[in-house]
C-alpha cells in the first residue's frame, strides 16, 4: 500500500467505528478542502451511502461564494444539511470588531455547542489535521468533550491499537478526527488522484488565492500563480509558509488556537 | 512537472518511527532538530518558538517546535505525544514523540502503540535511568521489534568513545533479555546538530550513519503474507447489498476465498468485494486495507467476529493469559471484572489469577499482592464472558493484544501469550471412540432485522448412552422414538422415549422402521428398507457438486423443523 491508500484505509476504518459505535453522528463540513475530502471518504466508508447529516455552522461572515456553493452542493449530493448560527449573538452585533478571539468563540465555539446540545449529537466528525497547529498535534483520534464542551487536553485517555474513546457519559461527545494523520499536501494529493470537486477560492485569480478558508474579515488572501491542482500541489512541495498564516485569529497570542479548542473551538 | 511524477510523489511510502527514552534525555530535541536541519519546519513555527524562546529568555528550544502546549513549554517537558511528518530523500517519516516523564507513560503507550521502528534516547551524561529501561519494555510488550540507540548529548562528555560504548553495552544487555536486539547504536549531539543529518568532527571514531541516514535504511514490512485475519467493524444494509465491512489486518481476501467467521465458525465463500467507485473494484483485498465483503451465505453477522481462511482460523476461547501493562489511576484488582475490547470484539474479562508482576529495572518476577499498580506490568489469566475469536500476540498482532476498560476509560492493554484451546463446542453424543457431532438440537429463526435465516447453537453440548435428550424446541419437534444418523462421522444413534438408546457404527445401523433424521435434524425421505440402502450409498458419495441434488432427493427439512420468527432476542 502507498502513503495515500493507508491514509485513506485509516481514516475508513476510522468513520466505519464511529458509525458502529456512537450513537446520533453528525459531520461538520465547513465547505474547505479537508471536510470535502471527509465527504469523500464517508461515500467510500459506507458504499455510496452518507449514513448522517452534515452540519454548517455559519458565522454569517463567511465568504459568499462558500454558502452559494455549499448550497450547490448539498442539492447535487442531497445531503441531509443542518445549518446552524448563533442567532442570539448575530443580534446583538457580534463581529470581528468585537475582537477576533471573542467572535470566534461566540460565532464559532458556542454556535456549534448549541448544535451538539440541540440535535443530541454524540459524535462530531471533524476534518481537523496533526499538520495544522500545535494544539491539533496532540489529538487523539476520538476526542472527548464534556457537557460544557471542554477539552481536557491534559489529561487525555490513552488511545492505542485502534482502540477508541467509545465510553463515556450520557452528556459528552466524541469530536472524531478521521483526517489527523493527514497533511495539507497529502489533501491535495489525494485531491488529484479522485478527481474530488473542490470549491474554486483555491484557485488563484490575479495572482491570488486562499490556502485555508474561513471567515472574510479574517481570511487572507496568498500570493499564488496556482490555477489547477497540481500547481498547488507544486507551491506547497516548495513553501514554508504556514497554512493557516492568513487565518487572523490564530496569530492573536502564542496559545490562541489551545485556548479556543480547550473551550470547544474545532 | 508531470502528473506522472505527482503520482510517483503520492505512492512514496511512510514510516512511522517513535523517539523513546528517559525524561530529559532530549527526545524532543532531537526530533526538534531533525525537523529543523531537514527543512521541514514552517517559518511560521519557528518565528513563533523563536519569539517565545526569548520571551522566556531561553535560546532557540528545538523541543518547543513539537511542544506546543503553553504547560509543556513553561515546564520544559512534553506531556502528551505528538506526531510530526517530514520528508527525506528516501521517503516520508511520521515522527513520534513520546513523553519521558513517568506520569505520562499513557501518553508515551499512545504515541508509540502503531509505531513501525523505534529509536530509544540517552544522555551521555546520566546514563541509563528508569524510563529508559521501561520505555524499552513497553516498547518490547507493544511488539515494536525494530529499534535504535541515539546516545544524545555527546557535547557534555567530551564526545569521549568510552562513555558510549558503556551506555550501549548496558542497555544491549537489558535488550537481550526482552529477546530485542538494536539494529544500530550511534552518538550525537541534538542540540549541536551533531550527527543528527550532518556527520561531526567531534565524533571522528564513529564510522556509522548519521540519524537521517539510519533511518532511510530501516525497511518497510508489511503484513501482507500472513494469514488472514479481517475483523468485523459493521454489517451494512443501506441498499440490497449486505456487506460485512472492516479492515484487514492481515493476509489477503480474495473473490472465490473459502472463509470462516469465527467465534460460530461458520463457512462461507467470498462472492465480491463491492465499492463506491467502479475504479476501486477489485478481485483482492490487502493487509491495512479497509474493505467489504458480500459472502455467499447470509449468516447472522455481526461485529466482532474474526473472517479467515478455512485452512488458518483463529484460536475460539474464553481463557487466555496475557502480559499486560496498568495504565489506570485505581490499581487491577484480582477477581474484578473489566471490559476487554480485543480487535472490534467486546466481552467481559474476570481476572481469575495475577500470576506475577515484571520489575521493569531488572525484568525480574515479584510477587503480587491481589493487585496491579499504574504504570506496572504483569502476567494476568483472564476468562472471559463469552468465547472470543483471537490469536497468540507472537502469531498474529491484531488479533492477539487488547485493551481493558473501567467504566468509561481504557486502563490498561495486553498481549496473549496463552489461549485456552478447547475443541469447539459442538453437541455430540459419544460412546466410548465413538464420536458424532450433530447439530439436531440447532434452533433456526428467521432475523427480521437481518432479513436472513440464522441458527443458535443450543448451551448442551453433549449426550451419552442413557441421557435424556430435548425432542422439542422453538424450531423443532422431534418423535419420542426415532434414528439419527451421521454420514460425516459413520455414526447412528438410536433415540427411545426420549433418551438415547444406544449409539453404533453406522454400518452396524439396520433400519428399524422408525423415522430417521440426518445429523442436521432433517427428515430422511425413508419408507423401506430398500430406500434407505439406496439413500445410504448415495450420500456416502456426497460432493460440492451433487451434494443439493442429493438433499433435494432425499432429505425434508420441514419434515420436523420449521422456522418461526425471531430477532436478537431469539435464544433458547
Amino acid at each position: 500500500m502507498n502513503h495515500l491508500q493507508s491514509l485513506e484505509a485509516y481514516s475508513l476504518f476510522i468513520l466505519r467505528e464511529a458509525y458502529a459505535k456512537l450513537g446520533r453522528l453528525g459531520l461538520l463540513w465547513s465547505i474547505g478542502k479537508d471536510s470535502t475530502v471527509l465527504l469523500w471518504l464517508a461515500k467510500k466508508a459506507f458504499f455510496g451511502h452518507c449514513p448522517f447529516p452534515f452540519i454548517h455552522v455559519d458565522t454569517s461572515y463567511k465568504i459568499p461564494q462558500m454558502i452559494v456553493y455549499r448550497d450547490k452542493v448539498a442539492k447535487e449530493l442531497g445531503l441531509e444539511m443542518i445549518v446552524h448560527q448563533n442567532v442570539k449573538a448575530l443580534a446583538a452585533g457580534m463581529g470581528p470588531d468585537k475582537g477576533r478571539l471573542i467572535c470566534c468563540q461566540a460565532l464559532k465555539t458556542e454556535a456549534l455547542s448549541e448544535m451538539t446540545a440541540k440535535h443530541g449529537f454524540e459524535g462530531l466528525i471533524v476534518g481537523v489535521r496533526r499538520d495544522e497547529e500545535g494544539s491539533r498535534s496532540k489529538e487523539r483520534v476520538f476526542s472527548e468533550r464534556t457537557k460544557d464542551d471542554v477539552w481536557d487536553y491534559v489529561h487525555q485517555p490513552p488511545e492505542l491499537w485502534g482502540q477508541f474513546k467509545t465510553d463515556f457519559p450520557k452528556g459528552h461527545h466524541i469530536r472524531v478526527h478521521p483526517l489527523l494523520q493527514w497533511s495539507e499536501i497529502d489533501i491535495w494529493r489525494y485531491i488529484d488522484q479522485e478527481r474530488i470537486p473542490v470549491i474554486d477560492l483555491y484557485f488563484a485569480k490575479n495572482g491570488q488565492r486562499y490556502r485555508s478558508l474561513g471567515c472574510a474579515p479574517c481570511t487572507g488572501l496568498i500570493d499564488s500563480q496556482a490555477t489547477t491542482v497540481p500547481d498547488i500541489i507544486r507551491e506547497l512541495e516548495n513553501t514554508k509558509v504556514s497554512e493557516r498564516a492568513g487565518r487572523a485569529q490564530d496569530q492573536e497570542d502564542a496559545y490562541a488556537m489551545q485556548k479556543l479548542r480547550r473551550d470547544g473551538y474545532m | 512537472m508531470t502528473e506522472d511524477r505527482h503520482l510517483a510523489k503520492a505512492s512514496r511510502e511512510k514510516l512511522k518511527i517513535v523517539v523513546a527514552g528517559h525524561v530529559d534525555h532530549g527526545k524532543s530535541t532531537v526530533i526538534g532538530r531533525l525537523l529543523y536541519d531537514t527543512n521541514s519546519v514552517n517559518l511560521g513555527l519557528v518565528e513563533k518558538v523563536k519569539r517565545i524562546s526569548a520571551e522566556t529568555g531561553h535560546p532557540f528550544e528545538f523541543a518547543f517546535l513539537l511542544d506546543a502546549f503553553e504547560e509543556e513549554r513553561k515546564q520544559g517537558i512534553t506531556i502528551d505525544t505528538t506526531q510530526l511528518q517530514f520528508r527525506a530523500a528516501l521517503r516520508d517519516y511520521v515522527i513520534i514523540d513520546a513523553p519521558g516523564h513517568k506520569e505520562f507513560l499513557k501518553n508515551m503507550i499512545s504515541g508509540a502503540s502503531d509505531a513501525e521502528a523505534a529509536f530509544l534516547v540517552v544522555d551521555a551524561e546520566k546514563g541509563v535511568e528508569e524510563q529508559s529501561r521501561r520505555h524499552a519494555h513497553m516498547l518490547s510488550l507493544l511488539g515494536v521489534r525494530r529499534l535504535g540507540l541515539l546516545v544524545n548529548k555527546m557535547d557534555l562528555v567530551n564526545y569521549d568513545q568510552k562513555v558510549f560504548l558503556a551506555i550501549t553495552a548496558a542497555l544491549n544487555e537489558y535488550l537481550a533479555s526482552l529477546g530485542l536486539t538494536a539494529t544500530i547504536a550511534l552518538p550525537l549531539s541534538a542540540l549541536l546538530g551533531e550527527n543528527v543529518a550532518q556527520p561531526s568532527p567531534h565524533l571522528a571514531w564513529y564510522q556509522g550513519p548519521t540519524l537521517l541516514a539510519a533511518l532511510d535504511s530501516l525497511e518497510k514490512v508489511t503484513e501482507e503474507e500472513s494469514d488472514l485475519r479481517l475483523p468485523i467493524q459493521d454489517v451494512y444494509k443501506f441498499d440490497d447489498r449486505r456487506v460485512l465491512a472492516g479492515r484487514i489486518e492481515s493476509g489477503r481476501a480474495r473473490i472465490n476465498d473459502r472463509i470462516m467467521i469465527s467465534p460460530g465458525n461458520k463457512i462461507t465463500t467470498v462472492v465480491s468485494l463491492p465499492a463506491w467507485l467502479e475504479r476501486d473494484l477489485k478481485d483482492e483485498g490487502r493487509a491495512g486495507e479497509s474493505v467489504g465483503l458480500m459472502v455467499a451465505d447470509e449468516f447472522y453477522n455481526r461485529r466482532g467476529e474474526v473472517i479467515s481462511l478455512v485452512d488458518n482460523p483463529p484460536l475460539v476461547s474464553d481463557r487466555l493469559k496475557a502480559s499486560i501493562f496498568w495504565l489506570g489511576q485505581k490499581p487491577l484488582i484480582l477477581k474484578r471484572r473489566y471490559k476487554i475490547k480485543l480487535a472490534t470484539a467486546e466481552a467481559e474479562a474476570a481476572v481469575i489469577e495475577i500470576h506475577h508482576l515484571i520489575d521493569s529495572d531488572s525484568l525480574a518476577p515479584i510477587k503480587a499482592e491481589g493487585q496491579v499498580r499504574l504504570n506496572e506490568v504483569a502476567v494476568v489469566e483472564l476468562s472471559l464472558s463469552r468465547p472470543l475469536a483471537m490469536d497468540l500476540f507472537a502469531s498474529r498482532k491484531a488479533t492477539g493484544r487488547f485493551v481493558l476498560q473501567d467504566g468509561y476509560d481504557v486502563v490498561g492493554g495486553g498481549v496473549i501469550t496463552w489461549i485456552e484451546d478447547r475443541p469447539p463446542v459442538r453437541t455430540g453424543f459419544s460412546l466410548g471412540a465413538l464420536k458424532a457431532r450433530c447439530e439436531i438440537f440447532e434452533e433456526y429463526f428467521y432475523h427480521v432485522g437481518e432479513m436472513a435465516v440464522n441458527k443458535i447453537k443450543p448451551p448442551r453440548p453433549h449426550y451419552g448412552v442413557g441421557d435424556p435428550v430435548p425432542l422439542v424446541g422453538r424450531s423443532y419437534r422431534y418423535p419420542e422414538s426415532f434414528d439419527i444418523v451421521v454420514f460425516r462421522d459413520q455414526v447412528a444413534i438410536q433415540i427411545r422415549n426420549g433418551q438415547v438408546a444406544n449409539i453404533l457404527p453406522l454400518a452396524e445401523f439396520v433400519y428399524g422402521q422408525l423415522p430417521l433424521v440426518n445429523g442436521r435434524g432433517f427428515g430422511l425421505k425413508i419408507q423401506s428398507n430398500e430406500d434407505w440402502l439406496k439413500a445410504r450409498d448415495d450420500l456416502a458419495t456426497s460432493n460440492p457438486e451433487n451434494e443439493s441434488s442429493l438433499a433435494e432427493r432425499w432429505l425434508d427439512f420441514n419434515a420436523y423443523r420449521h422456522i418461526p420468527i425471531g430477532g436478537d432476542d431469539f435464544h433458547i
